[in-house]
């Protein structure tokens, strides 16, 4: 096998890793220690190994606790690779801060004679718009009042809500075995009819949010069913149907907003009826601040993820689709009937996702811009949470901290909103690919290291 | 699709009653062709549908009257309905469905144009077979690098980003040399540059390639948008401001009619994209590198066997689709337009989808583009003449006829068997 990694690979290769039968797409090598059971029982010319190997974990557990944690710290463990992830994706951000600001770029043209100047300019630039990053997502150190000291919080949650539906969405698509590339799309959809149920019908407060929020649950459902049932029918490559259905989606939403009964009276573009107040979600901390109820409503959706995934029949026959369908067939699994399942409930929690867009506090009208990049984002969610329902919403964590700290980026430090984009595409990229990451910092092989991140297949 | 292939071939073989898809296909144009003979010939007006052979109303112009010209278009298509149900000769299948469809179309152009308010009831035709070319020509590029990356075995989901990177980088290396050839070749380079990322990650560190492709994509916006900002919109003078590739009139040819003034008083990438689809298509299906590029798709195992070298080629042709692309790009920054942020807008995706829609084959590509950038202007058309039917409707229709392509109604469509699996040298 020709392993891109120097370091795992320069110890005990061992035989089982060069069968074919590993599955080379999710090929990455960091799997090596998870295969010891496996070099276990192949015995043959490991037999001595296979002997020691249980033993080994013994002598290593002898050193102090601190001792421990350095090791583990500098091992390829997900959580190092993802922080060191993000490191180099800010390093790489901050060379596009400094090479597209033309003063600074003027001080390296003499940077032989006063090479402080070039320093110091960069130094300057890049510390105060990651400064802003920080203060617009987490804390302002100089803010006073109740308001203003949660503030960065506070927007950091609104944004992070839907993209944590979205990343469940894609996440429990990618552990069935399929990708679905189409979170923005049913998000559409679900914004669509979750905005009309919202405008539309005259229902009192609380049990309009519902039926909004099931509209667009629906919506979205409708939108993941279609590439569901094409793939177990008639065999249609999901990734393809997706995007193709984003597209379709995204014509519709220019097309309704303009229709009369739809668009708003009062304006003359593209822009709907705004939603009743008895549909939106209640703010959480007040008038002032924009985190409202869709947080929470996330946090549930995430521990139904888990437990539909972990826990539920069903859960265990996606996770079987996933890992080979034509064994999961083989087992009395109805893959057709997985897949068309697993494509509606990943429709429906991106059109929850969706709804959000107008029942939060983000914008209460339909526009053509309205659900802005969350179904696509929610991919960047999905692998940077390893495909797992908790780490999804860690994820979406980040990317909405992010997002509320690149709004401050931009009007403090007239940095663009487009670099957010940029550092959430890289952290992905090092992440996919934490070969890369372990050989730039020459990390040591994790013990249980499972950094594998994408399982879907080609065409 | 690979899943689908296996179960395919078997249905194909063995359940072959009186439904064949040849008659499916048949039922469906005979119902859609007598839907256009009643329903357009019902909404067709009495007033002439003029077909200009130039670009404005006047001069040389074929003439039909409307209603009866709907319901003549649409007869016509039924009987080609008709003749592939009734059973014809395999050979006449793709003949008639396509005399079938073009009636279809003519059928409906028919209402549309005549009823048409007076003065704007004329389809310029000069200008409507230039706007599809226009339309179609990032879609050939971007699709002749799906061709160039796919046919090895490596899919390429990033054509938009290899077309947004060719036409960011175009439009700021030819502005700051002020040199359209300058930016010619930095749009190729642009270009080329996601495509290494695509070919490193996916070749090299075995990430899933559609994975990659969509990350990659946005990565390219993210980059160009974050440049344009900060560099082209404070000072677009000297960053966005490239020069443009003038019109080249091509003697003898530029005088068809209809054909000449829309195609060859064109510029550059048009004759390049039409030129990058004959040499292709040759390369691919008559040079030692085709057979070398298609064995690599379908099996590397056995063209490594036979010597190939497996990933070297594939990271080859992955860049050689990234300068593909990256010119494509350019078509628009070194041509039409100066940049704006997320420009591309998606041409990618339909190029993919005129990638698959074609087969994976150049060919195929190229008319596959040309019908979705018909869509494109048609939709245009449409609006300007005050249609009824809704742009947005029509500017669905690639990616319906995608969706329909890839579910099996229009012909069976296989990717090379090896697309999406990275090599791992045994």
């Amino acid at each position: 096998m020709n392993n891109p990694n120097p370091v795992s690979g320069s110890s005990d290769r061992d035989p089982v890793s060069g069968s074919p039968d590993r599955d080379p797409v999710s090929g990455s090598p960091d799997k090596d220690p998870a295969t010891e059971a496996a070099r276990v029982a192949a015995g043959g010319a490991n037999r001595a190994a296979a002997v020691t190997a249980p033993k080994r974990p013994e002598p290593e557990a002898r050193p102090s606790l601190g001792r421990l944690f350095l090791d583990n710290l500098w091992a390829a463990n997900t959580v190092t690779v993802t922080v060191l992830a993000v490191l180099l994706a800010m390093f790489v951000g901050a060379v596009l801060i400094i090479v597209s600001d033309p003063d600074v770029l003027a001080t390296y043209g003499y940077i032989t004679a006063r090479p402080l100047d070039a320093l110091n300019a960069s130094w300057t630039v890049v510390s105060e718009a990651y400064a802003n990053l920080f203060k617009g997502a987490i804390f302002d150190p100089e803010a006073s009042g109740f308001t203003a000291v949660l503030s960065p919080i506070s927007e950091t949650l609104t944004y992070t809500a839907p993209l944590v539906f979205t990343g469940l969405s894609v996440a429990l698509a990618f552990r069935g075995g399929l990708f679905n590339i189409g979170a923005q799309g049913q998000a559409t959809i679900g914004v669509i009819l979750a905005a009309l149920a919202g405008f539309l019908l005259p229902l009192p407060p609380v049990l309009h949010l519902i039926v909004a929020l099931l509209a667009g649950a629906v919506g979205g459902a409708l939108w993941g069913f279609i590439p569901g049932i094409l793939k177990a029918r008639a065999g249609a490559h999901e990734v393809i149907n997706t995007i193709m259905l984003n597209y379709v989606a995204v014509y519709f939403l220019s097309w309704i907003i303009i229709q009369s009964g739809v668009q708003n009276p009062d304006r003359a573009d593209a822009i709907s009826k705004p939603v009743d107040s008895s549909a939106q979600f209640p703010r959480l901390l007040g008038g002032d601040l924009r985190v409202h109820a869709g947080i929470l409503l996330a946090v549930l959706a995430t521990w139904f993820v888990a437990w539909l995934l972990n826990r539920s029949t069903f859960g265990f026959e996606l996770r079987a689709v996933g890992a080979n369908p034509d064994a999961a067939r083989t087992a009395g699994i109805s893959v057709a009937k997985t897949y068309v399942l697993m494509m509606a409930i990943a429709g429906l929690l991106a059109g929850l996702g969706g709804s959000q867009m107008v029942l939060g506090s983000t914008a209460n009208a339909l526009t053509p811009l309205v659900v802005a990049q969350i179904g696509f984002d929610g991919i960047l969610v999905a692998l940077l949470g390893r495909v797992k329902p908790w780490g999804v919403l860690l994820a979406a964590l980040l990317f909405g901290a992010l997002q509320a700290g690149g709004n401050r980026m931009q009007s403090y430090s007239g940095i663009s909103l487009e670099l957010v984009t940029v550092l959430q595409a890289l952290i992905v990229i090092f992440i996919a690919a934490p070969a890369l990451v372990k050989a730039i910092f020459q990390l040591r092989a994790a013990r249980a290291a499972r950094l594998q991140t994408s399982l879907a297949k080609g065409w | 699709m690979s899943t689908m292939a296996v179960p395919d071939v078997a249905v194909a073989q063995v359940d072959e009653g009186f439904w064949t898809r040849t008659r499916k296909i048949g039922a469906v144009l005979l119902a859609l062709g007598v839907l256009a003979a009643v329903l357009f010939g019902a909404l067709a007006t009495d007033q002439q549908a003029r077909f200009t052979l130039s670009e404005t109303e006047g001069g040389a112009a074929l003439e039909i009257h409307g209603t009866v010209g709907a319901i003549l278009f649409g007869v016509i298509a039924a009987a080609a309905g008709a003749a592939l149900m009734a059973g014809v000769p395999k050979r006449w299948f793709t003949v008639l469905l396509g005399v079938g469809l073009v009636a279809f179309v003519l059928s409906f152009l028919c209402w549309q144009v005549s009823a048409a308010p007076e003065g704007r009831n004329f389809m310029p035709l000069v200008n409507i077979v230039r706007g599809t070319f226009i339309l179609a020509l990032p879609l050939i590029f971007g699709a002749l690098a799906g061709v160039l990356c796919e046919r090895s075995g490596v899919v390429n989901v990033a054509i938009e980003g290899q077309l947004l990177m060719g036409a960011f980088s175009g439009a700021l290396f030819g502005s700051l040399s002020g040199s359209v050839w300058v930016g010619l070749v930095a749009a190729a380079i642009g270009g080329a540059f996601i495509s290494l990322l695509l070919a490193v990650f996916a070749i090299r560190y075995l990430v899933d390639q559609v994975v990659m492709g969509i990350v990659l994509n946005l990565l390219a916006v993210g980059i160009t948008g974050f440049l344009y900002e900060r560099l082209m919109q404070t000072n677009a003078e000297k960053y966005n401001s490239a020069p443009r590739f003038s019109n080249w009139e091509i003697p003898l040819l530029r005088d068809i009619p209809v054909l000449g003034p829309a195609l060859f008083r064109s510029n550059i990438f048009l004759y390049l994209g039409l030129l990058l689809v004959l040499v292709i298509h040759i390369a691919l299906f008559r040079t030692r590198w085709g057979l070398r590029t298609r064995a690599v798709g379908e099996h590397p195992t056995a063209a490594d066997t036979l010597g190939v070298k497996v990933l070297g080629l594939r990271y080859r042709n992955v860049l050689l689709a990234g300068v593909v692309a990256g010119i494509g790009g350019a078509s628009y920054t070194l041509a039409l337009y100066s940049f704006t942020k997320n420009m591309i807008g998606g041409k990618g995706f339909i190029a993919l989808a005129a990638l698959i829609f074609g087969r994976w084959s150049p060919t195929g590509a190229l008319l596959a583009a040309l019908f979705f950038g018909f869509a494109d202007q048609l939709g245009t058309y449409l609006g300007a003449i005050g249609s009824s039917i809704p742009s947005q409707f029509l500017a669905m229709l690639p990616y319906l006829a995608t969706m329909l392509a890839v579910a099996g109604l229009v012909g069976k469509v296989r990717a090379p068997a090896a697309d999406g699996k990275p090599y791992i040298k045994g």
